[in-house]
Order: structure tokens, then sequence, then C-alpha cells
């Protein structure tokens, strides 16, 4: 910062009481390496004392070219890579992009398939949300809540290791349907899960709703016109905390979410404080989805009946000479997909997660993008924080929920 | 010119009256509908797109490189409207072979085209004319080349 001597012409003394109205700028560098920043992003803040006059986010660190990958590997391959991108809602991921592999096939996934889908993809917007809420708190100074949504996060991961063999790049839902069937003990499983999530969201909830230092810094902070929400890019929690309804589970419904009864949950705040409240709402009514998966969940294949897409069983590849053949096609040379081009949207814990896939007939994705739900929110960064003070960029940076896998790619 | 096939989508129809010459052609396939747009025309068509058939919503901008064809790069734009229910993908076909690409930003339209332009400007290459900010979004500021064409090595030397 220039010291008061080096400027031109002598500085008007202030008189007592009265502080200098020069302005006096500084350029700090939040980031790339900063706890709050979840990952690896850099905000270029300008600064006036405490009150921000500028930002510019820096992103493209985590950027590892997967769309590129895609172009590189089979259909059935590039699953795997969904899983990377946004790290902490894999399934989200996986499901979206095998549902616009699957319209592009034109294939019919059995009820039970899809079922399933639901129920794990509901758990996983249960473990993002008990990502967030924990990092959010502490990033605020709410140490203790981060310990008892890592304990429930914990037993989520235990599930998705019990069905995938993976606690988080799980691969599970693959084109046609699923990678395995649910495993033995599965719905005693997630019954004895879901049954006590709804009192520990009440004992998340008596640690902050009515606290009086989270409503201090959450209440009124990071708030933005919904013009320019929509205007910006930004999808999920974050738009339905400024009061729009607008769920793709609900306007679009894909994966059979049309036979589920829940609500959207709305809020008019349109703060960080709302953001809380839509985020921990929608915990419970993903809970409510999970208990009418778990008691309706049909019976019957896990898994399409399209020999040339699906993997055929491990016993029938042993014992019968098509289903051999089959298999060594699908793994070699995997399978054709019809030209054409397909954009598929899905809700997930952040927003809309868009998958747009261009086939040219062959087996491998001639173009694979990511819409990311991070990268649009993101965009809303320096509107959202610019007037405000420095703390506040924290509380407003955590609401937003953006992982950085899924802002680069 | 419109295929006549279209002309039973609402949106379809009112821009063809808007400006006959605007889209080159579409499709309408596995329930989702296609716009070619003239790229000059690019900037007219959104806003009113977005004044008279509520597309508040820009999901995404992209491309896709069709090399060797000539136009080479395809400028592509999910646009999505909340009061209708509705998505509408539009499509721009510009570039010569070597990779010389240019098209008018629509940032005036949604300011959140900004990234995603910048994003396909990083990626594929296409210049944007009349954008506030058209730097590197991805890749280092000082990286040669535009990683996602596809005269790009997937891996070894470039």
């Amino acid at each position: 910062m220039n010291d008061e001597t080096t400027n031109a012409g002598p500085a008007p003394a202030p008189s007592p009481g009265e502080a200098s109205t020069r302005p006096r700028q500084m350029t700090l560098n939040m980031g790339p390496q900063h706890p709050s920043t979840h990952g690896v992003l850099r905000l270029e803040l300008q600064l006036d004392g405490e009150t921000i006059v500028g930002c510019r986010p820096d992103i493209g660190y985590l950027h590892t070219g997967i769309e590129k990958q895609c172009e590189a590997l089979t259909y059935h391959q590039a699953v795997t890579l969904t899983d990377r991108v946004d790290y902490l809602a894999p399934l989200s991921n996986n499901l979206c992009y095998c549902l616009a592999v699957e319209k592009l096939l034109g294939l019919e996934i059995p009820p039970r398939a899809q079922w399933m889908r639901v129920l794990l993809v509901e758990l996983t917007r249960l473990n993002s949300h008990l990502v967030w809420l924990g990092t959010h708190a502490i990033d605020i100074g709410a140490m203790s809540v981060f310990l008892y949504c890592f304990r429930e996060r914990e037993e989520i991961l235990r599930i998705f290791e019990m069905f995938s063999g993976q606690r988080m790049m799980t691969s599970y839902i693959r084109v046609g349907g699923l990678a395995l069937d649910a495993p033995r003990g599965w719905r005693q499983r997630v019954k004895r899960f879901i049954d006590v999530f709804p009192s520990r969201v009440d004992e998340y909830e008596s640690l902050l709703t009515n606290n009086p230092i989270w409503i201090a810094r959450t209440k009124g902070v990071g708030s933005l016109p919904v013009e320019d929400m929509l205007d910006l890019g930004v999808t999920g929690p974050m738009l339905r905390a400024a009061g729009v309804k607008w769920d793709i589970r609900k306007s679009e419904p894909y994966s059979s979410y049309d036979q589920f009864d829940f609500e959207v949950p709305t809020r008019t705040g349109n703060d960080v404080y709302s953001r809380y409240l839509v985020r921990v709402e929608e915990m419970r009514q993903s809970a409510r989805i999970i208990q009418q998966a778990l008691e309706g969940m049909p019976e019957g294949p896990y898994r399409a009946d399209a020999p040339h897409v699906v993997l055929p069983d491990r016993e029938k590849m042993k014992t019968q000479m098509e289903s051999l053949i089959y298999h060594f096609k699908i793994v070699t040379e995997g399978f054709r997909v019809p030209e054409g081009e397909v954009y598929q949207a899905i809700e997930s814990p952040r927003g809309e997660v868009g998958y747009y896939i261009v086939s040219d007939g062959t087996a491998k994705p001639y173009r694979a993008h990511i819409r990311g739900p991070s990268f649009g929110n993101l965009q809303a960064v320096p509107k959202m924080v610019e007037g405000t003070l420095i703390a506040d960029v924290i509380a407003s940076l955590g609401s937003m929920d953006f992982v950085l896998g899924d802002t680069d790619r | 010119m419109l295929p006549e096939n279209l002309r039973s989508f609402e949106v379809a129809a009112a821009l063809d009256g808007f400006d006959p010459e605007c889209i080159s052609t579409g499709k309408y396939d596995r329930a989702e509908l296609t716009l070619e747009i003239e790229p000059a025309k690019i900037v007219p068509v959104c806003r009113f797109l977005k004044e008279q058939f509520a597309f508040v919503r820009l999901s995404t901008v992209t491309g896709v490189d069709r090399y060797p064809s000539e136009p080479r790069f395809e400028v592509v734009y999910h646009l999505h409207s909340l009061d209708r229910n509705e998505r509408l993908r539009l499509k721009c076909r510009v570039g010569t072979r070597s990779g010389e690409a240019e098209i008018d930003s629509v940032t005036e339209v949604w300011q959140g085209a900004g990234w995603y332009e910048r994003e396909v400007f990083d990626l594929f290459g296409v210049r944007f004319r009349n954008h506030p900010d058209l730097r590197r979004i991805m890749m280092p500021e000082d990286w040669n080349g535009h990683p996602l064409r596809k005269d790009y090595p997937t891996m070894g030397a470039r």
C-alpha cells in the first residue's frame, strides 16, 4: 500500500475526529489455498477498508479435461469420469450421464432400476447437503455442527460402499440400469439410517436455526435480485431461497420421480439464512422420498433387456456363447449409439446438472459437454459480494455450495 | 428456411415470423427442438426469444468441432423458459477449416453468457465479438492451442 509520504503534494491533515476520505484500496488474493473456498478457487478482491469494491473470481485450477477425455473413451467407460466431476454428488452425475445416453439409445429402464436410482441420488443429496452444512457452519464458526453432520455422512458413504464397493467414486449407475443388483441386507441398512435421520436433522437445527450468532452472521447477507440470478445462470437451492419454485424433479420428471410424493421447499428471504433453511428442508424431503422408495421398491430386473448395451450376467457369460460374445464386444469396442444429440438435465444437490452429448454413430461420444451447476452459481459471486464486508464473503461463498471439480471439470 | 414439419412449434413459427431469414434449418429429434440460426442474427434472435417467449435462462453455451468440414464449429446455446417449462437449442455454424471463427456475443442479452463464452473461446478458439472480458478461463493465460479441438491430441506432443 502507498505510504502517506509518497503522495504528491501535501496531504491535508485530517482534523481530529475526522478520518481521511482519500480512497485507499488494496488488492487481496483470497485463495486458491483458502479453507473457505472449499477447493481451489481464487478470488481477487479489491478492498476499501473492510468493504469489497471489486471481485474477480479465477477458476480453472482443477481443470482436468474431463470433456476431452470422454471423447477418447467408450460410452461404457466414460461413466467413471462422471463420478469425478462433482465428487460430492457422484451418483447424480452418473445418473444424468446415463439418462442422456439412454435417451440417445431410446432405451427403456425397468422400474426397479429407476426406483433404486431415485433412492441412491436422494442419499447423494443428503450426503452433499451434510458436507455443505458442516463446512458452511465451520466457516462461520459453529465448529460442532461439522462433527454431527459427518457422523451421518459416514453412514451414507458406508451404504454406498455396500452397494457399489466404493465410498465416493461409485460408478454404480450404468447405461441401461445399475452395475449390480442391490446387495443382501440393503433394505435394513437404509431403513435403520433413514428412520433416525429426521431426528438428526432436528439436532442440527437445534444447534443453528435459532442461534443468535448464526442468525446475525447469515440473515440479510449475500442477497441478489432474482432477475440477476436467472440471468447469471444460478440454479438449485439458491434460486429456491429467492422464491422461485423450480425443481427439475417436478418440472421435467425423470427416473419415475413423478411417482413420489414430496414438496419443493422455497423461502423468500433471498439470503444466506434462507438458503440454509431451504437445504435443511430439502434433507427432510429427501428422507421422505427414500422412505417411499423403501416401501414401494418394485421387484424385477435391475437393468434393461438390451444385450448389445448391458453387460450379461456373470453366470450367463460363462455358460452361453452368445452372452460371451456380447460381453467381449461391449468390453473391447463398446456399443454403438445412434447418431444424434441430446441435452439431459437433472436436479443435483446444487442445481441443474446437464449433459449435452453428441453422437456420430460410433462407440465413443463425439462431444460430451457437462453443464455444472457450480459454474453457473459461481458466476454470481462478484454481483453478490460487491459492496459487502469481507467477513460476509465467507458466508456468501458457503451458501452457494459449489464444488470446484464441477466448476472446472 | 424453417422446415415445414417444425411450423407446428409456436416458438419456431414465431421466430420465422420475426425474421424469415434467421432460421437456416432445424430438427425435432428425441423430443428436443433444435433450430439452426444464421450466425449474424444470433443476438436479435436471442433477444426476441428472451423478451417474447420468456426464455429467461441460458442453461449453457458450448461448442462442437466438426473438423474437417466447413464451417468448422457449432456454437450451441441451450435456452430454458421457466414459465413455459420448455427448452430450446440454438445452433450457429461458424469458422474456417484452419480454425478462424468469430460470432457475436450474447452477453448483452444474458449476463450469464459471459463465462460460458469464455469457456468456448478458451477450449475451441471461437472469438466472441463485443464480449466484455474475453480471456481464457480454464487453461493458463499463456497456454498455446485450444484443447477441445479435434486436431488437438488427447495425449502426446501437440
